[in-house]
């Protein structure tokens, strides 16, 4: 490759780095149009508290579907970004817990305590959300030198964050007997589950044929 | 059109009404949809011309009433109450109505009567929220014959000086300020008085989260949230702190005689 055409890929890489950042800004710019332009709702606090929770969880979704992208639609590079996803989803879990702690409890501590002692409800919630911490603190490339294999055994906990996200909207739903959408995205989860479990399985079964050749 | 209405004064609040905007828009009428913003966006086809309360049971004169004499049973009064809905949300509404006792009295409850049950309107057509199993239809509420009679138990026609909107039960419906929002049942077309408690839609559904008596209670909590505060619909900006809830949603001094030695967390 020529310098000039490396130094070409380099900015049209910044470039789609950037989109994908502002991609992931997107619900927090749409909450800041909809405040300034009083679009909020009636009821502003529990449309944001809701509208995080979801995008918590779409980035959660989004984050598992890079690698099964990788195997289903042949796009080498979509892991890369692995990384960014998490991140965004650390960030809309950060403000959700945030208008949880605001809007529901005033910050007061003891209430939050009480309110995650005295449901399970809130109890996943928060379990979701120390494994969502815990991956973020240790996204970065030196973490990941540090931990060495270890790192990928925790980093498996994205699954278990994910089930119980679930979980968690579940819940949330139950009073309404109103199924549908925690049905659809467990379904993604399962899906994207079970892409991984298959590929596996391939892998496995192909490894074995090999070594039993003469 | 409404008739004119004269304010009750003691039996009002004089807190800040929630706006019509705000009351004719958020709320929940599950048969037009689960979402708050459904009831107002589906609610048009909603037919409540030609329209008849049937009252029957354990009463001495069963009666088909027509809305249009439902209109002038009684003086029309109007009621500022607080609402308080179990999802830990409150407004203050100004409805136009008359204390349900009125109506009761015409058909002359038997002695065997104990109960009241609530039935609401089923229209296919025009309730997409019937479709689907969320809870067993049609919406059945009920209280208790002395709560049913109480005065501050209203039957509204109206809010806010017009005719009730469809999405707020048209063309009539219970208000009891005292009680979560649930149990004032929307759009009437059954008010049967019987002698054994009856089960509602709500204590079918959810027997754990929703009781029968329902009534506004901070000291017992709703499985996945707490009671002891609640939201004020329109009041303030984003940060601006919940509101104690109280009692009886504030109507302790006018009710609480009616569940003397009740253990009120077993009977929630």
């Amino acid at each position: 490759m020529s310098q000039r055409n490396r130094r070409g890929r380099a900015r049209a890489d910044r470039c789609i780095w950037w989109l994908a950042f502002l991609l992931g800004l997107l619900p927090l710019l749409r909450w800041l149009w909809l405040g300034a332009t009083g679009a909020l709702g009636f009821n502003p606090t529990e449309f944001l508290l809701r509208s995080s929770g979801t995008w918590t969880l779409v980035c959660l979704l989004v984050t598992l579907a890079l690698t099964p992208a990788r195997h289903l639609l042949g796009w080498q590079g979509a892991p890369r970004w692995r990384g960014m996803a998490g991140l965004f989803t650390f960030f809309y879990a950060v403000l959700h817990a945030l208008a949880w702690s605001f809007f529901d409890h005033a910050l007061v501590l003891r209430d939050m305590g009480a309110d995650i002692l005295q449901r399970p409800f809130i109890a996943v919630g928060v379990a979701v959300f120390v494994i969502l911490l815990a991956l973020a603190a240790t996204s970065s490339k030196a973490a990941m030198r540090m931990l060495g294999r270890q790192w990928q055994r925790l980093h498996r906990l994205v699954y278990l964050a994910g089930g119980l996200a679930i979980l968690h909207f579940w819940w949330h739903k139950a009073g309404k007997n109103d199924w549908l959408e925690p049905l659809l995205y467990g379904g993604v989860l399962v899906l994207l589950l079970a892409v991984r479990v298959v590929v596996k399985l391939r892998m496995r079964w192909r490894a074995t044929h090999r070594s039993s050749l003469p | 059109a409404m008739q004119q209405a004269t304010l009750n004064a003691a039996l009002s609040t004089d807190e800040a009404r929630t706006d019509y905007d705000a009351v004719t828009s958020y709320n929940n009428f599950y048969e037009f949809g689960v979402n708050k913003d459904s009831p107002k966006r589906q609610a048009g086809a909603l037919q409540t011309r030609p329209w008849t309360v049937r009252v029957e049971g354990e009463v001495l004169k069963p009666r088909t009433f027509d809305i249009d004499d439902l209109l002038k049973l009684a003086p029309m009064e109007e009621r500022i109450y607080r609402l308080r809905c179990v999802e830990a949300w409150s407004m203050v509404v100004p409805w136009v109505g008359y204390s349900l006792s009125h109506l009761l009295r015409q058909v002359e409850p038997t002695g065997q009567a104990a109960y009241v049950t609530f039935e609401t309107v089923m229209q296919p057509q025009a309730m997409p929220g019937l479709r689907y199993p969320v809870l067993e239809w049609p919406y059945t509420e009920g209280l208790r014959l002395d709560e049913a009679m109480h005065p501050l138990t209203l039957l509204a026609f109206g809010l806010y000086g017009k005719l009730l909107p469809n999405q707020n039960g048209a063309p009539l419906r219970l208000a009891v300020p005292w009680k979560y929002g649930f149990k004032s049942a929307k759009s009437l077309v059954t008010i049967r008085l019987v002698r054994e408690r009856p089960m509602t839609s709500w204590m079918k559904s959810a027997p754990h989260e929703y009781g029968f008596y329902a009534n506004v209670n901070p000291d017992v909590a709703h499985p996945r949230w707490s009671q002891a505060n609640e939201r004020r619909i329109g009041e303030g900006g984003l940060f601006t702190p919940r509101r104690n809830t109280l009692p009886f949603n504030g109507y302790g001094e006018q009710v609480a005689s009616l569940y003397q030695g009740m253990d009120l967390q077993a009977n929630y």
